[in-house]
């Protein structure tokens, strides 16, 4: 039996969704028993979210003051110790996984399989390479541990109700560092829904012009109910905050719905939106990279059609 | 603040569109334009500006791989490094050798910072730098978009996924780079000649102490699903009746 460890991502109050899309990867690998570890000051609202997912053999809380806020130095050490049982460690493919999970594996002495997108078999990965121009299958030797961030867009998420796994409380012996400070957040965040996550994306490019521009599409999402994305040229010329990129170095998402307005389409964007179930293009380049990969294109002047469209839906 | 080290990767060009060979044995590399991965230029560049800001502080550039890699950290050392130090290997080196390796140079150099990108853009494995911060058992700082450094400490602003957070290390330190830290400086013709006499050091794998080894055998390489070019529309009110029609809106 193959025994999965997946550490759970959480805030403190809700089991992040990306914790979902890990039990569904977890559950292509043949006879698996997954196990999610959780990780925090107080653990106890999450731990119960996590026991709920079906499919999920057990739950372990590790709870302590130091676990407040998630540093990989401190994080990275308990993973290991709670390691010993099984034999895959696996973490989403998010800011919380990615600074992480290499630093788990580095520990345990075993390589790491970044952006997990498909299980072949028990130690046979497919991942994207270059940007996803290329897809690498890969084979990892089954006498180790096998560490992996799961790519999330690949993956749907596992129900949250109808499981009834056992929560255990773990106390993990091993002296944390004070080399790392956890000294605060500055959210952009919003009452619209979570980019990684949401099922309806509107998203912007340099064609927006400005931060004011912006406003156009914050409009439209809010009444469409979607999250607002951009490309890495609108956030690099400062029109949208660094969390709202999607692409290559930002975001990998995968909603029902993306709707490019103003954006070109470069490789490292597409890369970020190829799972999208549907993509509208919205630009006046006719012959914008976007289009070849849209399923459905208006050529036209954005600042025309966005505030017609937000009319008539 | 006395050495800072910067890991610096030989990588297909960020213009080049790569392409997988038709028998699925990897990518077209041959003839392709290689350079600095852009994340490490990132690194470097906030290297340069902390030692024109404290001054008296050496920059070392690293990098792993094959003979040609001079080229890179020739291109590392007209930015502004003071010396580079190739450990030259024609294997393809994964991301927790690569650490192994650098943390054999970190033991050597003794740096109060080792720099480097987030992620590679070739592989995009995005491990190195945690790994090598593991392996160093020193705090690791990723997607660093500010740097602060006062005394013994760094306070480093982290690209996450819900906004910024911010952190305090003690140094040394590994910090890797995300991409709105700094905009490299470009290379002026003077500098490129006076890099010629830096000096470049070129040592192995085996002199380090380190044993090649490949962990994670690659077995095919295939070109990603396309997607089917779609439709387009005339207007606004077609755009709508589509969407509304697909259930999307």
């Amino acid at each position: 039996m193959l025994k999965i460890l997946i550490v759970g991502e959480h805030d403190g109050k809700t089991l992040n969704l990306a914790t979902l899309k890990c039990v569904t990867g977890a559950q292509g690998l043949p006879d698996a028993q997954i196990t999610i570890a959780l990780l925090g000051a107080d653990t106890a609202a999450v731990a119960a979210q996590a026991a709920a997912v079906p499919g999920v053999h057990k739950v372990l809380r590790v709870d302590r003051p130091e676990n407040a806020h998630a540093l990989a130095a401190l994080y990275a050490p308990q993973i290991v110790a709670l390691a010993a049982d099984y034999t895959h460690i696996f973490g989403p493919s998010t800011s919380f996984g990615k600074d992480l999970m290499p630093r788990v594996a580095a520990l345990l002495g075993v390589p790491q399989v970044s952006d997990l997108m498909a299980v072949e078999a028990a130690y046979r990965f497919r991942r994207p390479i270059y940007a996803g121009n290329a897809i690498i299958t890969v084979e990892a030797d089954p006498a180790r541990k096998l560490v992996a961030t799961l790519r999330v867009a690949s993956f749907e998420a596992a129900p949250s109700t109808g499981g009834s796994a056992s929560i255990e409380t773990r106390a993990v012996a091993v002296a944390l560092p004070s080399h790392t400070r956890y000294i605060g957040a500055k959210s952009g965040s919003t009452d619209r829904p979570d980019l990684q996550t949401a099922s309806k994306v509107v998203s912007g490019g340099r064609a927006l012009g400005s931060a004011e521009n912006f406003k156009l599409l914050f409009s439209l999402a809010d009444k469409l109910g979607a999250a607002v994305g951009a490309s890495r040229a609108a956030v690099d010329a400062g029109y949208a905050a660094n969390e709202m990129q999607v692409g290559q170095t930002g975001k990998i998402i995968s909603p029902e719905i993306y709707i490019a307005i103003g954006i070109s389409g470069a490789i490292q964007h597409l890369t970020g939106i190829k799972d999208a179930r549907t993509i509208v293009a919205i630009n006046k380049d006719g012959e914008a990279p976007i289009f070849e990969v849209a399923d459905i294109g208006l050529v036209g002047d954005l600042f025309q059609i966005v505030p017609e469209l937000q009319r008539l839906i | 603040m006395q050495k800072i080290m910067v890991c610096i990767k030989r990588v297909v060009d960020y213009n080049v569109r790569v392409r997988v060979k038709p028998d699925g044995s990897g990518v077209m590399l041959d003839g392709v334009k290689m350079s600095v991965n852009p994340f490490d230029e990132i690194a470097l560049e906030e290297a340069l500006r902390i030692k024109e800001r404290v001054g008296n502080v050496e920059i070392v550039a690293v990098s792993i791989g094959v003979s040609d890699t001079q080229q890179q950290l020739r291109t590392a050392l007209a930015m502004g490094a003071d010396r580079a130090i190739l450990v030259q290997t024609d294997t393809a080196v994964e991301p927790l050798i690569a650490a192994q390796t650098f943390l054999a140079l970190a033991k050597k150099e003794n740096p109060d910072l080792i720099f480097l990108g987030k992620q590679a853009i070739d592989d995009d494995a995005n491990q190195t730098g945690q790994m090598l911060a593991a392996l160093w058992e020193r705090p690791q700082a990723t997607y660093a978009s500010k740097l602060d450094i006062a005394g013994n400490t760094a306070t480093v602003t982290r690209e996450v996924d819900a906004g910024l957070e911010t952190i305090e290390v003690d140094l040394p330190a590994v910090v890797t780079v995300d991409l709105r830290l700094n905009e490299p400086r470009y290379v002026k013709l003077p500098d490129i000649m006076k890099a010629k006499k830096k000096p470049l050091d070129v040592t192995s794998l085996d002199a380090l102490g380190v044993a090649a080894a490949s962990l994670l055998k690659t077995v095919k390489t295939e070109p990603p699903a396309q997607r089917q070019k779609g439709v387009l529309v005339k207007d606004v009110a077609e755009l709508v009746d589509v969407l509304k029609k697909k259930g999307l809106i």
